[in-house]
């Protein structure tokens, strides 16, 4: 039976003047995720993209339904059946299409769309006779027109009919591109990743930097942040990472500052190479997993003097929420299981024993005079590994 | 690149990676096929036996093959146990054992078996006078590993078998001797045990083979059920290619013991003598434990950095103290180790094909890492 894909974008059509072009970025991003599995057509009209395979090939459609419930900017999808617009025969696919479905529903109904409307029957005639066609196909299935358990949708289309079942709801947000691109700071803890994935659902395509610390850190480590980008990129897109060996930059940390103001330093000194990294590669924000009061360098004073450092603004979706609502989240993607590998991270290694919770930022300008930085910073940003990270291939 | 790990695992031999590639793509046979090629595996399959017998020191109808050392111990474990449950219920064990005794002795306990679980003595070896304290006429099982893989102290296990003898008759004496194998005689009449553990991949065979030797006439009842290979011991169809690389390695084995062990602690003692003129290194083996595994630290120098740091020299060592986060050694805390020596201790393990090169360029690097990160 052939099939096709049928998306529907929700917010999309409340962005006016710009709304065609946010689906074209949408169906771009369909196509290049779905590139490995066929060649396929996309028809726009009215909210809907339908997804219609361009050769008569085989497709892993529960594959193109996987990825597809993974792109932002889709509210809600069908897979649909293709047949020819004659009642008996849309009758015949439809029992035959959902008979698994109808088979487990106890209630139903039946909705038409016309969008053809040279059709010789109304959309009332139509459900009307499908719906008297399944009931007398299923045993012990009822007609409920308010709550059903199944909605089956046949829709006229100029060609063809498509005949479906209930929407499926889509991963929702803004298609990635809209918004712009945003540097994400991932450290292999379990907050920047759910950090980038909210992003992202809101259009921002992803980069990201990683600081390495070796010997202090260890390859697995790397491996560890690999894994958790092409988890996140299975939403976002493929994501450009930066790796920044950064140990010389903490050695001189630990050998130069006082030890209640290791990590704050640290901190901001990422942001000052991420920053120069971010305009570097195009992004506009820098993205962090921070959840104000988590740990002492989370606190409101500590963010505050973080931010001083940075020289674009700093998101942080994870801001206020509670690490059992970033953990939900990160089990949602996938990522909760990697992010607990046990492996020292840049920011676990060097830790005050009592870190200062109330910094000022003249403190830190302070403690951050007694050696220039520069050439260490500017040697970071310029030795930083650059590689792309694309979803893993087997989903 | 230097592989000093080899308590971990070690490279397959070439005598038995060359006998390994003729089963894969020749004698393919199933040894329970009764053509032809089945029969050709079957031969391979008894020789395999017969050599590994013959380096334990047991006949080849003691010998059953198992997956890995790990399915050897559940399965002498649950086995004795089961076989002994109507005669008491108390087993004994030590603080040292590697997983694969301790948790199947867990899951005993869980049981509602009494497992007594005797510390080290200040050497770090099992403590006599310990195991005399903990017999009793419940004792129905024993499990004590011979050689321990995190300082390589030798356990007096002869002895503990007379002192068990002589009170319980009639427990099963169980025996790890995966870390002995091939290093020192681990001979079951010699050790005067039950039952006998030991691996491929650490005597240069492949991963994927282990065995158990079972005194004769001690019918343990199996713990791995289905189509009765290993004559009903251990089913599940026989893994030809480890087995015969086993068999292999088993047989490559020096005939001389002695000599290859002198010959490593000649090496072992060259570095021990070298790192030990800084003031940083602190040697944590005992000078009597085996010469394959020396335990080291820099205090102050994290064990996870050092590795590290030698990782990118391309040095392979492990973590001297392999246990969990938060869980430090039991043997290191033992011998009187404090916590930081503990966190920073590193395992090298070296094999009867390390060389002086070797052991010489491991020092110079190693020394340098250590100045490097003690700044």
């Amino acid at each position: 039976m052939k099939e096709v894909l049928l998306l529907k974008d929700g917010e999309l059509s409340l962005k006016g003047q710009n709304r065609s072009t946010f689906e074209d970025i949408l169906v771009k991003n369909c196509k290049r995720r779905l590139s490995h599995l066929g060649k396929f057509t996309f028809t726009k009209s009215q909210s809907t993209i339908t997804v219609e395979p361009m050769m008569d090939e085989a497709i892993d459609w529960d594959e193109a339904v996987k990825i597809i419930g993974k792109v932002f900017g889709i509210v809600g999808y069908s897979r649909a059946a293709i047949c020819e617009k004659d009642l008996n025969t849309i009758c015949k696919t439809a029992q035959a299409y959902l008979s698994d479905t109808l088979s487990d529903a106890k209630t139903f109904k039946v909705e038409a769309k016309r969008s053809d409307k040279k059709f010789p029957y109304g959309s009332p005639e139509i459900c009307r006779e499908v719906g008297g066609y399944l009931l007398s196909k299923n045993r012990g299935l009822k007609v409920n027109v308010h709550q059903p358990q199944l909605t089956v949708t046949v829709e006229i289309r100029d060609r063809y009919a498509f005949i479906h079942g209930n929407q499926i709801k889509g991963a929702g947000g803004m298609p990635v591109g809209t918004n712009g691109k945003g540097m994400l700071l991932i450290s292999g803890g379990i907050d920047s990743p759910v950090a980038g994935w909210m992003m992202a659902k809101r259009g921002i395509a992803l980069s990201a930097v990683h600081f390495a610390s070796p010997p202090y850190t260890s390859k697995r480590a790397e491996m560890k942040v690999h894994e958790l980008l092409s988890k996140v990129a299975e939403y976002s897109g493929r994501i450009k990472l930066y790796t920044v060996c950064f140990t010389d930059i903490q050695e001189a940390i630990r050998d130069h500052c006082p030890e209640d103001t290791f990590t704050l330093v640290m901190r901001r000194h990422m942001m000052r190479i991420a920053s120069v990294l971010a305009q570097k590669d195009g992004a506009a924000a820098l993205i962090t997993g921070e959840s104000v009061g988590q740990v002492a360098s989370q606190t409101i004073y500590a963010l505050g003097c973080t931010d001083q450092a940075a020289s674009l603004p700093i998101f942080r979706p994870c801001i206020g929420m509670d690490k059992t609502e970033i953990i939900d989240i990160s089990r949602k993607i996938h990522t909760f299981e990697t992010s607990i590998q046990p492996y020292e991270d840049c920011c676990t290694i060097f830790t005050p024993k009592h870190p200062k919770t109330k910094p000022t930022p003249e403190l830190l300008d302070k403690v951050e005079s007694v050696m220039d930085w520069s050439e260490l910073l500017k040697q970071a940003v310029e030795t930083a590994k650059e590689e792309w990270i694309t979803q893993e291939e087997s989903i | 690149m230097i592989y000093f790990d080899n308590s971990a695992t070690t490279p397959v031999c070439k005598t038995a990676a060359d006998e390994m590639m003729q089963i894969l793509t020749d004698n393919f046979g199933n040894p329970s096929s009764r053509h032809e090629a089945g029969l050709r595996a079957f031969q391979a399959l008894k020789l395999a036996r017969s050599r590994v017998a013959k380096a334990i020191g047991c006949v080849p109808d003691e010998l059953y093959f198992t997956p890995s050392g790990t399915v050897a111990n559940n399965t002498a474990l649950f086995g004795a146990a089961k076989m002994m449950r109507h005669f008491g219920n108390r087993i004994i064990t030590t603080s040292l054992e590697h997983p694969s005794v301790s948790e199947p002795l867990k899951a005993l306990e869980q049981n509602g078996f009494e497992v007594i679980r005797l510390p080290a003595d200040r050497s770090g070896k099992l403590s006599l006078s310990a195991l005399r304290g903990a017999l009793n006429a419940k004792t129905i099982l024993l499990s004590m590993m011979l050689v321990n893989n995190e300082i390589g102290v030798i356990n007096p296990i002869a002895e503990a078998s007379k002192i068990v003898r002589s009170v319980c008759p009639r427990a099963i004496i169980h025996c790890d001797a995966v870390q002995g194998f091939g290093k020192i005689k681990v001979s079951p009449s010699l050790l005067g045990v039950d039952l006998l553990t030991v691996s491929a991949h650490k005597i240069h065979g492949p991963k994927g083979a282990g065995a158990l030797y079972i005194k004769q006439g001690l019918h343990l009842p199996p713990y791995i059920l289905g189509g009765g290979q290993e004559n009903g011991m251990i089913s599940g169809t026989e893994a030809m290619p480890a087995i015969v690389g086993f068999g292999a390695a088993a047989a490559a084995l020096p005939a001389d013991l002695r000599t290859t062990y002198e010959n490593v602690q000649f090496l072992r003692n060259r570095l021990v003598k070298k790192v030990s003129q800084t003031s940083f290194v602190a040697v944590n083996s005992p000078a009597d434990a085996i010469p394959y595994v020396l335990n080291l630290s820099v205090p102050g120098v994290p064990s996870e950095v050092m590795i590290n740091a030698l990782s990118d020299q391309g040095i392979c060592v492990s973590a001297g103290s392999a246990c969990k986060k938060g869980h430090r050694s039991e043997v290191l805390k033992a011998i009187g180790m404090d916590t930081k020596r503990i966190d920073s201790a590193i395992r090298i393990s070296f094999s009867r094909f390390t060389t002086e090169n070797e052991i010489d360029r491991f020092a110079d690097v190693f020394l340098a890492c250590a100045s490097r990160f003690l700044r």
